[in-house]
């Protein structure tokens, strides 16, 4: 019982000074849980930022999960995990108040106006970023147009029709692109 | 302008395409939060692109808000986010739906994932489909940064503009840390951006 409660005051610790989001996440990890409790290794941590570029998930989730089973099975992984998302709950939740009550008084409405067009960057950022990965396999600009992969831009383009045209809805549309991913990489004997 | 007065207005515009249950609520978000590798900012367009374009369960610039306020917090942005947008649609049952439906997904694959990373990671099959993912969400994205961005160019305003492409070099370019750039973009706001026309 004292573990469950030491992950969950642990995490939330990681969860309440996290500010930025993803890899903001990772130092203040290291402190708590590296070294001061010594729960993981280093090279178990590097794991973790490896297996997250391939499953769901914030990285401080999965971290919180992979250390509480470590630790203490399946509920010190729900322990983990609800104490890194416990400061969200109460401080998201009174900005949400704060915004519905005071969200259209001059300043507020000012600050909100000038992070509209920020957030539509930071989407467009991840879009493009996205969009590296998937047709080249990149991180980073700059990218070489012959080593294009041409399956992956055609799956992207029938997806977007499928959208514009039909109005798929976005569940459908994630799971054909799936299949068409398995069935065109099968039929052309090439690998992703 | 009155607290009451606000949200009914702004529930008054949101066009309900589907009706909103809880069920649908937590169905959709744990589906989204599965199958989407790459951090808060994947996530949120197809949030996006689910409650408000195709059920219509709230209005756009609405959401755009409530991303700001998500980013702002600490914790992870997937996760803020789907705490407001929950609690926006169904108050603090909503929240806690949406919460559980975007944590209960990584909490059960890298449970699995972590007894057999290997199986998992190499398999060219789970890479495949993974893979023809990617694309799909990149299909998606496109769509909602378009979206967003001719409804910015529309409006021929020259500030949300400016902080529009200068967020994007800053973060992208330049390499400055996202907190330090909203923080600059907030004070752009406060004393610049209270007039209506930015609304």
């Amino acid at each position: 019982m004292e573990i469950l409660l030491q992950l969950f005051i642990s995490f939330a610790t990681v969860g309440v000074f996290c500010v930025g989001g993803g890899y903001a996440s990772m130092p203040l990890i290291q402190v708590e849980v590296i070294e001061k409790y010594g729960w993981m290794s280093m090279n178990e941590f590097v794991d973790i930022f490896t297996i997250s570029q391939m499953t769901p998930g914030p990285i401080g989730i999965n971290a919180a999960t992979f250390v509480g089973s470590k630790v203490a099975g399946i509920p010190g992984s729900i322990a983990a995990t609800a104490g890194f998302v416990f400061p969200s709950v109460v401080i998201v939740l009174l900005l949400a108040y704060l915004y519905y009550k005071y969200g259209n008084v001059g300043p507020i409405r000012g600050i909100l106006n000038g992070l509209r067009p920020a957030v539509v960057a930071l989407i467009a950022r991840a879009g493009l970023d996205i969009m590296l990965l998937a047709f080249w396999n990149k991180e980073k600009l700059p990218v070489d147009v012959m080593q294009t992969d041409k399956i992956a831009v055609l799956i992207f383009i029938l997806t977007y029709i499928m959208l514009k045209k039909k109005k798929t809805g976005t569940i459908k549309l994630l799971f054909s692109s799936g299949i068409a991913g398995l069935v065109f990489y099968l039929a052309t004997g090439t690998h992703p | 302008m009155d607290e009451t007065k606000v949200t009914e207005e702004k529930l008054e515009k949101a066009v309900f395409k589907e009706p909103f249950s809880y069920s649908r609520l937590f169905f959709s978000t744990f589906i989204i939060s599965a199958f989407t590798v790459g951090g808060g900012f994947v996530l949120i367009p197809l949030m996006k692109a689910k409650y408000v374009d195709e059920y219509g369960w709230m209005k756009e610039n609405e959401s755009l808000d409530l991303v700001s306020i998500a980013q702002s917090a600490p914790g992870a942005v997937a996760v803020n986010a789907s705490i407001i947008m929950g609690y926006r649609l169904g108050g603090i049952l909503g929240t806690f739906t949406a919460l559980l439906a975007t944590v209960l997904p990584p909490l059960i694959t890298l449970t699995v994932v972590s007894y057999c990373y290997d199986a998992f990671a190499t398999n060219p099959y789970v890479r495949m489909f993974l893979k023809g993912m990617q694309c799909g969400v990149t299909a998606i994205l496109l769509d909602v940064v378009l979206g967003l961005l001719m409804k910015q160019i529309k409006k021929k305003l020259a500030l949300p503009l400016l902080i529009m492409a200068g967020t994007f070099i800053a973060s992208y370019f330049l390499k400055i840390d996202i907190m330090h750039i909203i923080l600059v973009d907030a004070v752009i706001g406060f004393f610049l951006m209270r007039d209506s026309q930015y609304n």
